[in-house]
């Protein structure tokens, strides 16, 4: 039985996730899905999601309605076989309703922690997502772009922990980690993820890296490349020239809500993805002491003059490492020609009706290309 | 993020500041001992322990113990303001203003103004506020409607510790006297505070619930109950929007007009009394503005125009409670109030 019927159930996105508002059903009772069809709109504290079905069968049974508000692991539907009896379907929801206990891990579930490391005298944290049988397979660091955080990985750090541990790293300035960015150069952030890299003793990581996180990816690999297996980069700084000059102005210049949310609905093809809790804990990062100073520092090394400082398409045959290159095609802050004319070695996709967070607005793609990419570089 | 209460959240935030900026200093009654405390020094930190710890790390000239004269600690953090320190003055109820008045209204809040901006007072007034705590009828009182009233003020009401540290940093960064209302019975509401220093900007409210039906504003201890009552009658499908203005002046007229014009009904939560008061004022200004937008009354749940009774019982009923917003709430959803005379 345990084969023939499945419960769809509200998932965990981000460590602080507890429950998430059923907003829409994508699919109707009766229909046939796949693995992997977005199923339900889910919307958290932190964003609007699609829940992709873990599994393939019919809908059989909604059972959270648009509007419900429901703690993680709480059932929103059962999928089933086909010729499985209505009453057992019936009876699954009564046991699963009976036997529900909510804020408990789900089986199976990676277990996240935020942690702090001190690094070169200044503190840096980071979320570590790590599988359950805790194997040796070579790490993951994920590096956030501009004015992100750890949470940025919300809907992947998870998912590419099923296989190994996986580092969510708040870059110098940002999150949790100290807001002292030193000159705010490339030189200081790549010395401060090498240095993240020795304080763990990680020998050697796969680097999944967004915008500007990207650039740091690059000059790791470059000037330390024994530390990087491979890299996925996604929507990535260093690759060409554009950069949205007016994104970055009025990403540091906002101070209130109605300044910061057209500024942050840039980052994405479907606007209404920002919500308002979206936007406090950007205002949050932002009203902190060092903040402002350090996102000008990094802005001015960065994109003096509204280009990209930072380039490294010619260094890109020099790097052994596989290279994976993802973006979304309505991307406004870096511009989608950074995959034009790359080396033929390096893996492109590009996604449709994403912006600059593919990571967030193509989770499901996303997170299977670099599941596929890290087992290709494993296996090399 | 670390968790901590409203107490804990208004100490770092002195604290921080005091260790960043040398002219920093606090000043008041018992604000390093206290009563009810040992008799030494940094026994109590003020009358709720707001202050606990700050004689110790910075001493006798920084945290300054006054005798019981409200006008000398106004008047004397008023001078100090305008010669280059950033006072923190207590005082611990704000019903003892009374005492202080001139050195407040007539003095601190007009000096920028009538020396042509040439003189800064950056100054913060700490106070206590609020029913609740069985302290009768002069040590329970929600002023701040008074303090809101007189141009030169700023005028802050913070309800939870995220809040609380924020809002009193930029109090202290301000170069203008700031009235900074602490709701005692509050002060051990715990949230997620950042160890680091910010600030939040005066004049921005937050909005604690989003929804479509009616529009609920509410200061410090009512917003918590305006909030429980939002998720109650969520259930029932009665979708309310609760604003916390967080600072009286300035008031963030923008954020509760947008609102109102959304959803047509408006409550108004104040512990303050119903005359001349931040709910009849609010009231005004969106009758004014925002008129063609109301579907129905504008309702005002307040205190009652009397003192706050010393018997719990009627203390209990003096104070504003869920049923009363509840039932103001479904009173303005009734479909014959839209028509109402």
């Amino acid at each position: 039985m345990p084969d023939r019927i499945h419960a769809l159930t509200m998932p965990k996105w981000g460590l602080t996730m507890e429950e998430g508002t059923v907003a829409e059903w994508e699919v109707a009772e009766g229909d046939t899905i796949a693995e992997g069809d977005e199923v339900v709109l889910i919307e958290t504290s932190k964003i609007a999601g699609s829940l992709e079905s873990p599994f393939s069968g019919v809908l059989r049974k909604i059972v959270a309605q648009p509007g419900d508000v429901l703690p993680v692991g709480a059932l929103l539907a059962v999928v089933t076989d086909a010729e499985v009896d209505p009453s057992v379907v019936d009876d699954f929801i009564t046991e699963f309703q009976a036997n529900f206990v909510p804020e408990e891990a789900s089986e199976g579930e990676a277990a996240a922690v935020a942690q702090t490391v001190e690094v070169h005298g200044k503190r840096l944290s980071y979320v570590l997502t790590s599988p359950d049988d805790g194997n040796g397979a070579t790490p993951v660091l994920l590096l956030h772009g501009f004015g992100g955080d750890a949470n940025a990985w919300l809907f992947n750090a998870a998912d590419l922990a099923k296989d190994r541990s996986v580092y969510a790293l708040d870059l110098p300035g940002h999150g949790a980690s100290s807001k002292d960015v030193g000159d705010g150069t490339l030189d200081a952030f790549t010395r401060a993820v090498v240095g993240f890299l020795d304080a763990l003793h990680i020998a050697k990581a796969h680097f999944v890296a967004h915008s500007l996180g990207g650039a740091i990816a690059l000059s790791v690999a470059t000037t330390h490349p024994e530390r990087v297996a491979s890299l996925a980069l996604l929507s990535t700084c260093g690759l060409g020239e554009g950069i949205n000059r007016e994104f970055i102005e009025g990403f540091i210049a906002a101070q209130r809500r109605k300044e910061i949310k057209p500024v942050l609905q840039q980052l994405f093809a479907n606007p209404d993805l920002v919500t308002r809790d979206m936007i406090a804990d950007v205002l949050k990062f932002k009203r902190l002491d060092g903040v402002p100073d350090a996102l000008r520092k990094i802005a001015d090394a960065f994109f003096p003059d509204g280009t990209q400082a930072v380039q490294f398409r010619d260094q890109l045959n020099g790097l052994d490492q596989p290279i994976l290159v993802i973006w979304g095609a309505k991307d406004s802050i870096v511009d989608p020609a950074g995959t034009k004319g790359l080396p033929p070695s390096i893996e492109i996709h590009v996604l449709n009706d994403v912006g600059h967070m593919p990571q967030m607005e193509g989770a499901h793609d996303v997170n299977r290309l670099i599941h596929a990419h890290l087992d290709a570089a494993d296996n090399r | 993020m670390p968790t901590k209460t409203i107490r804990q959240a208004l100490n770092e935030a002195i604290r921080l500041e005091m260790r960043r900026d040398p002219t920093v200093i606090v000043i008041g009654e018992d604000v390093a001992g206290g009563a009810g405390g040992t008799g030494k020094r940094d026994a109590s930190g003020g009358a709720l322990g707001v202050t606990k710890g700050l004689f110790s790390e910075f001493g006798e000239a920084r945290v300054i113990d006054t005798p019981i004269t409200e006008s000398a600690i106004m008047g004397a953090a008023a001078g100090a303001a305008t010669t280059g320190l950033r006072p923190i003055a207590e005082l611990m109820f704000c019903d003892f203003m009374g005492v202080c008045f001139d050195q407040i209204f007539n003095q601190a809040a007009k000096f920028r103004y009538m020396f042509g901006g040439k003189a800064q007072t950056p100054l913060v007034i700490r106070t206590m506020f609020g029913a609740g705590l069985r302290a009768a009828a002069q040590h329970s009182q929600s002023l701040y409607n008074i303090f809101t009233a007189i141009p030169g003020l700023k005028c802050v009401i913070p309800s939870n510790a995220y809040d609380a540290k924020g809002l009193l940093i930029q109090a202290i960064r301000d170069d203008d006297p700031v009235m900074f209302f602490e709701h005692k019975a509050i002060y051990d509401q715990e949230a997620d505070v950042p160890d680091e220093a910010y600030t939040i900007p005066f004049g921005e409210a937050n909005i604690t619930r989003e929804g479509g039906d009616v529009t609920i504003v509410a200061f410090a201890r009512m917003l918590h109950l305006a909030d429980g009552v939002a998720d109650e009658l969520g259930k029932d499908g009665v979708s309310v929007e609760v604003i916390d203005p967080r600072t009286t002046s300035p008031l963030d007229e923008e954020t509760i007009l947008e609102s109102v014009e959304k959803t047509g009904r408006l409550v108004i939560v104040d512990e303050g009394g119903p005359r001349c008061g931040m709910a009849a004022d609010i009231a005004a200004m969106v009758a004014q503005k925002a008129f063609g937008a109301l579907k129905g009354p504008i309702m005002q749940v307040t205190a009652p125009h009397t003192p706050v009774p010393f018997s719990p019982v009627l203390e209990d009923l003096y104070i504003p409670g869920p049923e009363q917003i509840v039932a103001a709430v479904q009173r303005v959803m009734q479909p014959e109030v839209a028509g109402a005379k």
